[in-house]
């Protein structure tokens, strides 16, 4: 019985799968016509195959189709040029669940580059998504950009030049980023307001800050915690901060490698954290006023440990970094925390391992409160000692053929 | 259940004794867009300036600018059918129920009613499972429109109300486009037709009376209280109406159909509706979020009394890709909302 549903079930999928049909689309004339009713065309199981060559676009695109595939000739054969956009908020918006792209490049959107909206198991592979004039500030916000999405997954994806970050994960839940590579980007990767997300074997590098994980008030997603970054490379992120003033990453000093800002549950292990100008991971609160009492500014329970820490530090370019290195008469230690262990109706401990000291503990009283710093270096910072145990986020699970596409 | 009844009864009489005059409530009802607007027969003329029986004209106190399109809009109901009244929100609207919208330039303002060219007619239906949106683009002759999926732009000159010639490179919306404006909780909805922004006079061809009144008279709506107890939205360009009101009613019809909490630009956290009380969700004191070279190198979305302090001006004043909201719909600069805007963020108490 039971081998007869299988078989069943076996053939009812073939049966579907007969029916979904591939989409080819060349580049040339009425590239933006003809590739924007594909997608409208496309039936759920459908690949949209976009041919080698250049394809120049003139307006936004976007997929509203569940299970669809949008699939390339490749990150550098197929490009989708947006240098002559003359309209919508990014190249590529994505609005609908199952969808995979992949295997295509972006180039010069005047917005964001691909963007995945409320999407569920939402697939980025082997994308390339990058503004050709280099580091500028009337470059795009975000590379790669789902928000409120569920089950993301962000899997050999290259991004260049984003004026914001480059991979940005926002509102999002059960999220892995992996294989990917940001560089010349205000932040490389950014994972803000979400929950569970696994950043593992990327490198970040060359932007003003390596990897970020935030929290913001305000929004309709908040409260972000469980992630865990490891393996990752996270070195030489010496841009100068390109990004529009107002943005929060505006804020990034220039050398960050890894900042965490007003989050909960980050574990940042087995990295390579070398070569950032300011500081190695640097832990902070959100510093701006708010109107918002269900929001906590502190970054809390996050544990660093196990990294391999090369030289950072040496040239810190966040507010007193450079008098602080004057006082210690040495680098930024590579850890650096602003030391805020209390705020006004949070409740929560702060609870923090750093364990790949030294640390630099501000011992600040309240958020962005440098002028009552009390600088202390410590060969390790464990508040409070002895911590309870503070147990790893569970490794990121996304449905199968969804993770297969990453295997 | 009694309404799709009442659907399927009017279908059948169609059947019995088609008219092929009427409406074509199959096509508007078939699961494919009929390949022409024509095909619908919405209008009784190939240009479709005359409306066919069932169609009701409307206007809203307060619409969406479009690089300043004018625009005609028709209700069409089934024979038998009505809406429903709702305070708040979009009205309920029968299944077969149609949302007609033709979107026009006469080449000089000055002179509205001649040499009036039809861009596109947007057609919201209301099928069996739910709204669904299409548009038909009308040829250079105006004797026909057809549809139009993949969106398109169309060259456009006219001669504003101050004698000036003007040129816009007008953009007719994808289908998904289309979505994106006309969407709540990820389902295609109407923006327009609520009580409070029909709650006003028309220049019907009887005479001049309120939407709410005639439409409850004539049989197209149903448990509509008299226009005094229903909800009003301001009209923005009145200037006799208080600054803020104006305001938030522009701000409600050109922003709020995606900065809202059940709308696309939810992950914002700005929401433009005229029910938000909120100052940060106002924008007032609000960091952008992910507004990138939109943020103009100003800090909150609003800034009280300083109106270039604040993104919203910013932002209404660009036409750029990227930059410029609303980010569809229009590629000129409303340059009467703007002021409207910048009045009231003026006129706000600086904190």
């Amino acid at each position: 019985m039971i081998r007869f549903t299988t078989a069943l079930l076996a053939a009812t999928a073939l049966a579907g799968a007969a029916h979904a049909k591939t989409i080819a689309v060349a580049p040339g004339p009425d590239a933006q016509e003809r590739i924007q009713t594909a997608l409208l065309d496309a039936k759920p199981g459908d690949v949209v195959a976009l041919g080698a060559g250049r394809f120049e676009l003139t307006d936004g695109l976007s997929l509203d189709v569940d299970n669809v595939t949008v699939k390339g000739a490749g990150p550098e054969a197929t490009v989708l040029s947006f240098k002559g956009q003359k309209g919508a908020g990014e190249g590529l918006l994505i609005t609908s669940d199952k969808v995979t792209v992949r295997d295509f490049g972006v180039e010069d959107t005047k917005g964001d580059g691909v963007k995945s909206k409320g999407a569920d198991q939402i697939s980025f592979i082997n994308l390339r998504v990058e503004w050709t004039g280099g580091p500028k500030e009337t470059n795009g916000a975000y590379g790669v950009y789902p928000v409120a999405s569920t089950n993301v997954l962000v899997d050999r994806v290259v991004v260049r030049g984003a004026s914001d970050a480059g991979i940005y994960v926002g509102q999002s839940r059960n999220i892995i980023v992996k294989r990917s590579r940001a560089e010349f980007n205000v932040a490389g990767i950014e994972i803000e307001n979400s929950m569970n997300a696994d950043v593992f074997d990327n490198v970040a590098t060359r932007n003003t800050g390596g990897i970020l994980v935030f929290d913001l008030p305000n929004l309709p997603q908040m409260g972000g915690h469980s992630t865990r970054l490891f393996r990752n490379k996270v070195v030489q992120n010496d841009t100068p901060n390109f990004a529009p003033k107002g943005n929060i990453v505006a804020n990034v000093p220039m050398g960050t490698g890894v900042m965490i800002m007003a989050n909960r549950n980050v574990h940042v292990f087995e990295n390579d954290i070398d070569g950032n100008a300011s500081s190695g991971v640097i832990l902070v609160s959100y510093t701006q006023s708010f109107d918002d009492k269900s929001y906590n500014p502190l970054p809390r329970d996050v544990v660093v440990r196990n990294n391999r820490i090369g030289k950072n530090g040496f040239d810190p370019k966040f507010a007193g970094g450079g008098l602080i290195k004057m006082m210690l008469k040495s680098d930024i230690p590579p850890i650096v925390w602003d030391g805020v262990t209390s705020f006004p109706g949070t409740t929560e401990p702060v609870r923090v391992r750093l364990l790949d000291g030294p640390v630099l503990n501000l011992r600040l009283p309240g958020p962005g409160q440098v002028e009552k710093a009390n600088p202390a270096v410590t060969a390790t910072t464990v508040i409070p000692d002895p911590t309870p145990e503070m147990a790893e986020p569970k490794p990121v699970v996304l449905p199968k053929a969804q993770a297969d596409l990453g295997a | 259940m009694k309404r799709l009844a009442a659907v399927l009864a009017a279908i059948a009489c169609l059947g019995a004794a088609p008219d092929p005059q009427a409406v074509a409530l199959d096509a508007l009802l078939a699961e494919a867009p009929a390949p022409k607007l024509a095909d619908y027969r919405l209008f009784r003329d190939e240009a479709g300036r005359t409306p066919n029986g069932g169609l009701t004209p409307y206007a809203l106190n307060t619409p969406l600018f479009t690089d300043y399109a004018e625009k005609f809009r028709f209700l069409y109901l089934p024979p038998g059918t009505k809406a429903k009244y709702r305070a708040d929100g979009v009205l309920d609207f029968p299944v077969g129920a149609t949302l007609v919208k033709t979107f026009a330039y006469p080449a000089d303002f000055r002179r509205p009613s001649e040499n009036v060219r039809y861009l596109e007619t947007r057609l919201l239906i209301r099928k069996r499972d739910g709204w669904v949106a299409q548009t038909y683009v009308w040829n250079a002759a105006q004797t026909e429109a057809v549809l139009k999926r993949a969106g398109a732009r169309l060259d456009v000159s006219f001669v504003d109300s101050r004698g000036q010639t003007r040129h816009v490179d007008y953009a007719v919306p994808n289908q998904n486009q289309c979505k994106e404006c006309h969407q709540l909780d990820k389902a295609v909805t109407p923006i327009g037709p609520k009580a409070r922004n029909l709650n006003g006079d028309f220049a019907y061809e009887t005479g001049r009376e309120n939407q709410l009144a005639h439409w409850s008279r004539t049989g197209v709506l149903s448990g509509a209280p008299k226009p005094a107890a229903a909800p009003r939205t301001a009209r923005w360009d009145d200037p006799a109406e208080p600054v803020e009101a104006r305001a938030r009613a522009y701000l409600d019809a050109n922003c709020a159909h995606c900065h809202g909490p059940r709308a696309i630009a939810s992950n914002s956290g700005l929401f433009l509706g005229v029910e938000e009380q909120r100052p940060p969700q106002l924008g007032v004191g609000k960091g952008p979020v992910a507004a990138g070279r939109g943020s103009g190198n100003l800090k909150v979305g609003i800034e009280p009394g300083r109106p270039d302090a604040s993104i919203l001006v910013y932002r209404m004043a660009s036409n750029e890709p990227g930059v410029m909201m609303p980010e569809l719909g229009r590629t000129l600069t409303h340059d009467e909302g703007l002021a409207l805007v910048r009045d009231w963020i003026a006129g706000m108490k600086p904190q």
